[in-house]
């Protein structure tokens, strides 16, 4: 599904190398999850990867399906199947959620050739995917995360994820400024999506959300490689007894 | 005091080409007046304080500079709603064109009709509203139109009026030169909607004056501009009672050349006075509302909020006042004007002012210009809104506090149409 090949990738507007040759395949139906400690380069690679300006790739590939995304627009990027859940999600004053939600999707369904979305059934399809994962009428009605808590601006990603279907979902830091409960909801959001067609990368510092959303393979991502793979076992090593010791295996 | 010789010149020479039009015994006191006004004020200039940030040569010259005709390809603006239409060609009253000047509770009659009858309510507004607007900051424009204007409409609004009366003004006539004047009185606890629509002519002075009893209510919605040559100037004087409320929204779509002064005068206590307006400049734009709010009674509250979409070298000015008189305790006062740039090479000049002479009051202001948020087009980018709707849709954001201030739904929609369009129309 997702292929990255050597990605080096340094700050535009100074000569800071924060991603260093990272290799990292994620195939289809898989959950493949990276941790690390703070500025390992993690949500470095989730921006780079959907197209964010500011950041200058040096060297390598990423490809979706086989297909180059570097090259390609955030919005090419988005109908071609990639979704980041952003670890702060943007307020928008003045764009109403819905309009929000349905211009995305129809902006999607346009760019693949599809018909857009009719108002009753985009209405029908959003309330029954607001509700699994307790989205109020209002929180819809309201501008983009504007107002919303924490909790409400990661649900509200998910929302978009479940509306938008993509095939490779990214994950940035999802359960920063979750409480349990939060963090419970918004997992079930993600397990009810995965599926064999679907991929997710998710970046997270913490154990805590992989026991909710179980990974099938978990680097450990250190000064912009991925520095160790294994299986959900190297979470827990790495909750037990921190990065330490695996930063010193591999150094 | 003599005039500088070059404002005494301009004056004569826009003068020159005037003359009074006939009527009773009132009017041609009230445009007398207004012509002495002039020739002791004199036409503005770049010189003027007041006119630092928009030149007005092409308002004061003798003969109006042509104006091509523009078709947008697009439906009218109101086109929905249930109205009384009426159509002024390049500032000429066309009776075919409009509907029959007759609606419940309104009693409407053309200014030349009313001038000619010597006795006439209007003697106590036409121009006087005016004439007080001229203090503190003088208006040689609006005089100009009151001593000259050879059209316009006076309505008397006694109750609830049934629909709004819609003023179209369309432009046929590439040079065409246009003074209209209104006057609106509406009576204790009246309401009426006006709605105007139109580039109207090549060089276009309007005034209209208003007066608003206790408890009267005048909306306001107005969406000018259009044909990219034509140039106007506008003046609206608004007296308010107690109780009353006004409440005023201009959109503007190009236009070479648009100053609107806005002139509001709170004289009874809990009035309610809201200016907004929303203008979309691109190229060769340069759009000025200039606003004046006295809060001289109790109780009264005034909201002006102004949002300006500029580019491709655009120029937006603002220039608000809210004055607040001694005495005039609580008074909510509150001012907002912001520019949204979307290059380095268009440019806002806000000059926001406060002035108050009670102790009891609320008034906040503010002014900011910016370019587009990029953290919020990235986010809608990454939801696959291609670049230009994502932009569109930041833009339509920026200015929907000054849509709000349109409190009527299907009115408020059709100005988002216009701004849609608008949008459309470039990419």
């Amino acid at each position: 599904m997702l292929e990255i090949k050597d990605l080096a990738v340094k700050l535009e507007e100074e000569e800071k190398q924060i991603l260093k040759g990272v290799d990292l395949t994620v195939e289809a139906g898989k959950v493949h999850a990276i941790m690390g400690p703070n500025g390992s380069g993690k949500s470095t690679l989730s921006y780079v990867l959907s197209g964010r300006d500011g950041y200058e790739v040096t060297s390598g590939s990423a490809t979706l399906e086989g297909e180059d995304i570097l090259e390609m627009e955030p919005e090419e990027r988005a109908a071609a199947g990639l979704f980041l859940a952003f670890q702060y999600p943007v307020e928008i004053p003045g764009v109403g959620n819905m309009t929000f939600l349905r211009t995305a999707l129809n902006a999607q369904r346009k760019a693949r050739g599809e018909d857009e979305i009719s108002a009753a059934d985009f209405l029908k399809l959003v309330r029954a995917k607001a509700k699994t994962l307790k989205i109020d009428a209002d929180m819809l009605k309201r501008p983009v995360n504007v107002g919303f808590s924490g909790g409400e601006k990661k649900r509200n990603e998910i929302l978009q994820m479940a509306l938008l279907e993509p095939k490779m979902c990214i994950l940035d830091e999802t359960d920063s400024g979750l409480d349990v409960d939060a963090m419970k909801l918004v997992s079930e959001g993600v397990n009810a999506l995965r599926d064999e067609g679907r991929a997710f990368l998710v970046i997270t510092h913490y154990q805590r959300l992989l026991d909710h959303i179980k990974p099938d393979v978990v680097h450990i991502m250190a000064d912009g490689r991925i520095v160790k793979t294994g299986g959900p076992e190297l979470a827990l090593e790495v909750e037990n007894n921190g990065y330490a010791d695996i930063l010193a295996e591999v150094a | 005091m003599a005039l500088p010789e070059i404002k005494q010149s301009v004056t004569e020479a826009r003068l020159a080409e005037l003359s009074l039009p006939d009527g009773g015994a009132w009017a041609t006191d009230a445009r007398k007046s207004a012509l002495s006004r002039v020739q002791t004020m004199g036409l503005p200039g770049r010189r003027d304080e007041y006119w630092k940030y928009t030149d007005p040569t092409r308002l004061t010259a003798a003969v109006a500079k042509p104006a091509s005709l523009f078709d947008p390809q697009e439906s009218p603006v109101f086109g929905e709603v249930d109205r009384l239409k009426v159509v002024f060609v390049d500032g000429v009253f066309d009776a075919e064109a409009s509907d029959a000047l007759a609606m419940e509770n309104v009693e409407i009659e053309r200014l030349a009709d009313a001038s000619a009858m010597d006795i006439h309510w209007a003697k106590d507004v036409y121009g006087v509203l005016e004439a007080r607007g001229q203090d503190p900051v003088e208006r040689p424009l609006a005089a100009l139109n009151t001593a000259f204007a050879s059209d316009g409409l006076v309505i008397r609004v006694t109750g609830k009026a049934p629909k709004p009366i819609s003023f179209i003004y369309l432009h046929r006539e590439e040079v065409s030169d246009a003074i209209l004047h209104h006057v609106v009185k509406v009576e204790a606890g009246a309401e009426l909607t006006i709605l105007e629509n139109g580039p109207a002519a090549a060089r276009f002075n309007k005034c209209m004056e208003i007066e608003i009893a206790d408890g009267g209510a005048l909306h306001h919605v107005r969406a000018q501009g259009r044909d990219h040559e034509r140039q106007a100037v506008t003046a609206m004087f608004a007296r308010l009672g107690a109780e009353s409320v006004f409440k005023s929204f201009t959109l503007t779509v190009n236009g070479v050349l648009t100053r609107n002064e806005m002139v509001v005068e709170l004289t009874g206590d809990e009035g309610v006075a809201h200016v907004a307006g929303a203008c979309m400049g691109d190229g060769d734009f340069h759009h000025d509302d200039t606003v004046f709010v006295t809060h001289d009674a109790l109780n009264c509250e005034s909201r002006q909020v102004f949002k300006k979409v500029l580019r491709n070298g655009a120029t937006g000015v603002f220039q608000g006042k809210i004055l607040v008189k001694e005495g005039a305790q609580k008074t909510d006062g509150y001012q907002i004007s912001q520019s949204l740039l979307l290059d380095d090479d268009s440019q806002f000049l806000a000059k926001p002012e406060l002035e108050i002479y009670a102790d009891d009051v609320a008034c906040s202001h503010g002014s900011t210009s910016g370019a587009i948020d990029e953290e919020g087009l990235f986010y809608l980018r990454s939801r696959g809104v291609p670049e230009d709707v994502a932009t569109d849709l930041m833009v339509i954001a920026f200015i929907a506090e000054a849509i709000d201030e349109i409190e009527d739904e299907t009115l408020a929609e059709e100005i988002v149409d216009r701004i849609s369009n608008w949008l459309n129309r470039r990419h």
